[in-house]
This record gives C-alpha cells, structure tokens and sequence, in this order.
C-alpha cells in the first residue's frame, strides 16, 4: 500500500488567490487550491451554489484567475459539457473545463446531468468537493451524509446510508475515478494532474473537506479529521480507470473509526452502540471494496 | 464528440442551393436551422417536437450539417449546456415542447440573464394533467416572463424563414428567442417549402461572435453574487435590450422579404383591415383559417379583417395600437388558456390598448383551447357573436 510523502512539493500554478471568502481553516478552500492550481491557467471552471460559488466572489472579484461561470445547482455537468462542445467548435479542444460541485450539487440534485454526461463520456474534470451536506445552508442533510450523523434534517441521526458515489461513477465505465482528502494533499494533487492529462472522457474526483462548522470541528483540526477518515478507513483513498481497474492508495491504518468521530461535534449524540455499528460497517466496506477490486482486477485479466 | 466523428462526406453543391421541397412544418424548421449553421445543438425528445431534432441527426449524419450534437438526458440540460456553448461564443440551437419546456423554466430565466442568444424552435403542445397531445400554446406563452423574446408561426414555410430571422434579431440585442409553432397543425402538416441557398443565408446572417465569452484569454467570468443595485441595474439593461427588439424584427423581416421574397409584416400582419368593422386577432396556426373566414366574410358583404400578431415577447403596443386604430371591435380567439386570467392574448391586447384615443371594443373568446378544431365557418359564427353583444373584461368559454 502506497504511504504518502511526508515531505513533498507540490507544482502550483497561481490560479487560486488569498482574500477569498471562506471560513478560517476551511477544508473546501484548501481542495479548490490543490484543485485550480493543479488544472493551471487554461481552465474554465463551472460552480453551482455551494460554498465553492461564496469563495469564488461576489463580482466584480474573483479569488481565480481563470474564467468561472456559476450555474444552477443541479446542472454543473451539462454546464461544463456545453463549455467543452463549444470549445471543440472553435479549435480550443485543450482548454479543460473543470466542474467544481458539492455533495448535494453531486449525489442529489446534480446526479441525474452528471450520470447524463458521464455516459456521454463528455470530456470534462469533474471534481465532487463532499462535505457530507448542505453546509452553505446550514449543515442539512444530503445524500452524502454519514449513517447516523447529526444534521440539520436529521436531529436524531441519519438513518440511512451515504450513497457510494466513486463506485456509482465508475459503474458508468468513464475513464478516471478517484477518491482523495484535503489532509492527503499530494495524493489530491496527483490525481487532478492525472485526470487534467488524460485528455477525453469524464474523470471524476470525489475529495472529501471537512466543513468545520458544519462538522464540529476545531479550526486547527481540519487536516488531522481529514487524514483520520483515511487512516480509521472511512473514505479510502483509491482509483478506478474504465471501470474496472482499481489501484488502492491508502487504506485503514488500525485506528478505529471512534478516533474519527470524538473529534466532531456531529457524532457526539453517538452511544456506543452506534459507534460499534459504524465500526462494523467500515469494516464491511473496506473487505468489498477490496474484494471487487480484486475480483474486477480478476475479470478483466480473464477477458484479456 | 468530434474525436469519434467519422470523415464527412462532401456535400453535393446542389444541396447548398435554392431548394424547393414538400416538408413537415418541423422538418422546415430543422432546414432553416441547418442554414444559419449553429455550431452547437442540443437535443432531447418530445412529442411533437422530435421530428425537428431527428432531422437535424440526419442532415448531420449526410454531411449537410456539421455541429457538435449533445444528446442531453433532460431537457433541462440540453438548455443548460445550451446556454454555456453561447457563453462560450458559438451559435446554438434546441427545440423542446410542453412539458419539457416547462422543465426548462429555470434555464430559461438563466439564460436570458446570461444574455444569450440562444433561437429554440418550440411546438405548442397541452400541458399535463391529464396527458394530451393537442395544440395549445399556453406552454410557450406561460413562459412569457422569462426574458425571452417569442415569435409565433402559422406555417412550416413561415417558421424556418422566423428562425433565420431569429437569429439576426437575438444576435443583435443579446437576448434568447422563441419561434413556436402548433402541434400537428403545423409540425405535422406537409407543404411545400422553399429552403433559401446558403450563400443567400450566409449573406443575411453574419457569424455569432461576441466580445464577452467564456475564454481562457479574456477570463471573464458569468454568474457571480450581484449587490442589489448591480441587479437593478441589469434588469433595467435588460429592458432596454427588450425595448429595441420590436424594431430590430421590423427591420430583420424587411430585410428578408428584399433578399428572399418572403416577409411575415414583422411584428404583426393586418389582413383586409379596410374600413373593418370587426377584426379577428389572433396567433399561431388559427390565422391560416381566419384568412378563410375573412374572405368568405369579405364576400358575403362584411366588413371583417384580421390581425395576426407574430411578436408576443415584448409585445409591440405601439405597433399593435396603430394597426387597430380606427377598428371599432377586435374579437380574439384563443388557443390557450391561464386558469383565473382567461385568455393570454386577449389580457395582452387590452392592456396594450390602454390610454389609446377611442379604443376599439375587445371580446375575448376561449374558442380553441385543448386543439378543439376551430373551422372558418366556426370563426363566421364567433365574429357575428361578437356583432351581436357587449364585450365583458373576461375571457368566454364559447
């Protein structure tokens, strides 16, 4: 299993400027720079409502120096791809276009035009920033949300599930698939140039950002939440080009997943219980995560 | 996508060339949009729209055309997507009806806000519940508030001919427009059509290209959160954009009768008006059978007239004062209906009458509504109705 660098440098162009309106420590403000940094200057980026389309500022600012164009909140994929089909027309192919959506932008009301650009295969980066909610609204609920987890809709706990998004999009056998966190910011980094050079196809990456008051977390505490959903095995880090080949990043380092949940403010209504129950269904999804890659690793070698 | 576009096949010169052709009112429509050579087409199915999209894949698939074609999942993308290639700075084009228009609304107000030209060919079709097929324009009517210009059409000749328009209209004042026809009547009717020569329409219509757009060298960005004066401001530009548009399809029309032989009147056409003492006032594919009811009218000793109007979005006052004056008695007939407000063109025409010297008496009759057949005879009867009584303020179910 790949360990991150613990020192590294990572190549930044100068895209994503200080004086943005994000929180102190904000977690999504630290994927959008690894994000637009990475992708460089020939971008053109589509934000819905979401934190994303605060930090980005009001006009006349701009926090980017590339060209934004804030769309609705369901509509990010098609927005991207009409950018993308113009480009074509007018010999600019190259330029990438870069989705930058929440969760609830993502898994909810925004599945239905990327589920639609991905089996069109449009040739966009779409880039999920999940913070497990709609935090911009004041921490609802959204099918991003933990089981259990306190939020706005869901006073007593979520009683359901959070989608499977990275297994939901590779299922559309688009080229790249990838998880990756802001407390893993090479790895992040890695796998937007991956996705920015691949060229063709929809790549898409779900980064997990802590949302600090959303979540309950400690202004300082963002990258070490961030880093402990990894390491407890809450949001592996791994890959899945076309589909069908996975390449497993990082995974649980043996911390249990109580480590994780102490440090928020969302999972303090938890019993003990309930944290055995979240223990337990980590575990679960870790062995199938496992399991399909190796078994998906399996087919497509049987087919060759 | 263009990396799995096949070589495309030369195109026989006599395709580009003056064609006369029997074709559907929707295909018509597909052929006009094919000669303005939108660069980006967004397509989703609907009854009866689709013929109109259908057509265009084929004429892509033949060569005639050459476009980046996204079959969207929705309609709401396919306008979503729509309004980003414009952004981005090439010509575009979609078709929807009915439902999906509704769909649309939200990236209607967008786009219009975005201030794309965008020309979408819409077939007026019932809005469910329940489900029905029939033509009704209240889809496109009810769409009236979102910024976007809208012309009505009664023929598949008359429709590819206001799509060209349309686009020299839209491109000029940077706003959306709507050329809408009726379902069946005219989306399914064959006719013959004479499609203009490309050369003829490249001459009318010069390329799409804006000096703000989405692009990597000018890093303007759209969208962003706007203080409450900004958005004041906007909407104001916004209006004055709208206000010009009157005047720019007056001129774009009269442009287009010079080089094609073909003009509509612009916003509106008076038929037989002369000394009228009554005039029929309508849209859409019912002015076809009014001119039958005028003429036979017209024979019988009566002094009948018809005014078509073609622009309802901004609806032209001062164009449709001028045409009435002096017309003692306008009867509308509907082929829509606004729950609680009757009839949208009937509201529309008393409102534009305000303040006018003597205006004439308007009846406002509910006579089509769901694509009940509305025949000339049945138009003879509406109007000696109208002889016969006192108008009211509301609409009446006839």
């Amino acid at each position: 299993m790949a360990e991150t660098k613990k020192n590294y440098q990572i190549p930044e162009e100068d895209i994503f400027l200080s004086g943005h309106a994000a929180c102190p420590g904000c977690g999504e403000a630290l994927a959008v720079r690894y994000v637009v940094n990475t992708m460089g200057e020939d971008t053109i980026a589509v934000v819905p409502p979401s934190c994303i389309a605060i930090i980005s500022g009001p006009q006349p600012y701009s926090s980017m120096k590339i060209p934004v164009y804030q769309t609705t909140l369901e509509a990010s994929a098609a927005s991207a791809a009409g950018i993308k089909r113009a480009l074509i027309r007018q010999g600019k192919g190259d330029t990438n276009v870069l989705a930058l959506a929440g969760d609830g932008g993502t898994y909810d009301i925004g599945f239905q035009a990327l589920s639609g650009a991905a089996e069109r295969n449009e040739d966009i980066v779409y880039v999920c920033l999940d913070n497990e909610g709609y935090m911009n609204t004041g921490a609802q609920k959204s099918g991003a949300s933990p089981h259990l987890v306190y939020t706005a809709f869901t006073p007593g706990g979520k009683p359901t599930t959070k989608k499977n998004i990275p297994e939901i999009m590779a299922s559309h056998g688009i080229p790249y698939v990838a998880t990756a966190t802001t407390g893993f910011p090479d790895d992040l980094a890695r796998k937007v140039a991956k996705a920015r050079d691949m060229k063709g196809g929809l790549r898409f990456i779900v980064v997990l950002t802590p949302c600090l008051a959303g979540w309950g977390v400690k202004d300082n505490e963002g990258v070490k939440v961030s880093r402990l959903a990894v390491d407890t095995g809450l949001w592996p880090l791994y890959e899945v080009e076309n589909g069908v080949k996975y390449t497993i990043n990082r995974g649980p380092q043996g911390i249990p997943v109580s480590e994780y949940l102490k440090t928020q403010g969302r999972y303090k209504h938890l019993t003990p219980e309930m944290i055995e129950q979240i223990q337990r269904e980590t575990d679960e999804a870790w062995e199938l995560l496992q399991a399909r890659a190796s078994c998906v690793a399996e087919v497509a070698g049987a087919a060759r | 996508m263009s990396a799995v576009k096949t070589e495309r096949p030369t195109v026989d010169p006599e395709l580009l060339a003056e064609r006369r052709m029997l074709l559907k009112g929707n295909h018509a429509v597909s052929y006009g949009v094919m000669r303005c050579r939108p660069e980006v087409i967004a397509m989703y199915p609907i009854t009866p729209q689709t013929p109109i999209v259908e057509k265009i894949a084929d004429l892509q698939l033949s060569g005639e055309l050459d476009a980046e074609i996204m079959t969207a999942e929705s309609e709401h993308s396919a306008m979503s997507a729509c309004i980003t290639a414009s952004l981005t700075g090439v010509r575009v084009f979609t078709a929807t009806a009915s439902q999906g228009l509704f769909l649309m609304h939200e990236m209607l107000h967008y786009a219009s806000g975005a201030r794309v030209p965008i020309v979408m060919a819409c077939v007026n079709r019932t809005l469910g519940s329940p489900w029905g097929f029939w033509p009704d324009q209240t889809d496109t009517l009810a769409q009236r508030d979102t910024g976007w210009i809208q012309i009505y059409t009664e023929s598949g000749q008359e429709s590819l001919d206001t799509i060209i328009m349309a686009y020299k209209v839209a491109e000029q004042c940077l706003l959306p427009a709507i050329v809408a026809h009726e379902a069946f009547y005219v989306s399914h009717a064959l006719e013959p059509v004479t499609v203009p020569s490309q050369e003829n329409v490249d001459a009318y219509l010069p390329p799409f290209n804006p000096i703000h757009r989405l692009d990597t060298g000018l890093k303007e960005s759209w969208g962003n959160v706007i203080n409450q004066e900004m958005f004041y401001r906007h909407r104001k530009d916004m209006d004055a954009s709208m206000m010009t548009v009157p005047g720019l399809l007056q001129a774009a029309d009269e442009e287009y009768a010079a080089r094609f032989g073909r003009g509509y009147g612009g916003v509106l056409e008076k038929y037989r008006c002369e000394d009228a003492d009554i005039a029929i006032v309508g849209f859409g594919a019912m002015c076809g059978t009014a001119r039958e009811a005028v003429d036979k009218m017209r024979a019988a000793g009566e002094k009948v007239g018809l005014v078509k109007i073609r622009l309802y979005r901004p609806f032209p006052i001062g164009a449709v004062q001028e045409a009435v004056a002096g017309i003692p008695r306008l009867v509308v007939m509907e082929r829509n209906y606004s729950p609680g407000a009757g009839g949208f063109l009937h509201q529309e025409l008393k409102a534009a009458l305000y303040g006018m010297a003597d205006p004439p008496l308007v009846h406002g009759y509910l006579a089509g509504v769901g694509g009940v057949n509305v025949s000339d005879d049945r138009m003879v009867e509406l109007t000696h109705k109208a002889l016969a009584e006192q108008p009211v303020p509301e609409s009446i179910w006839v």
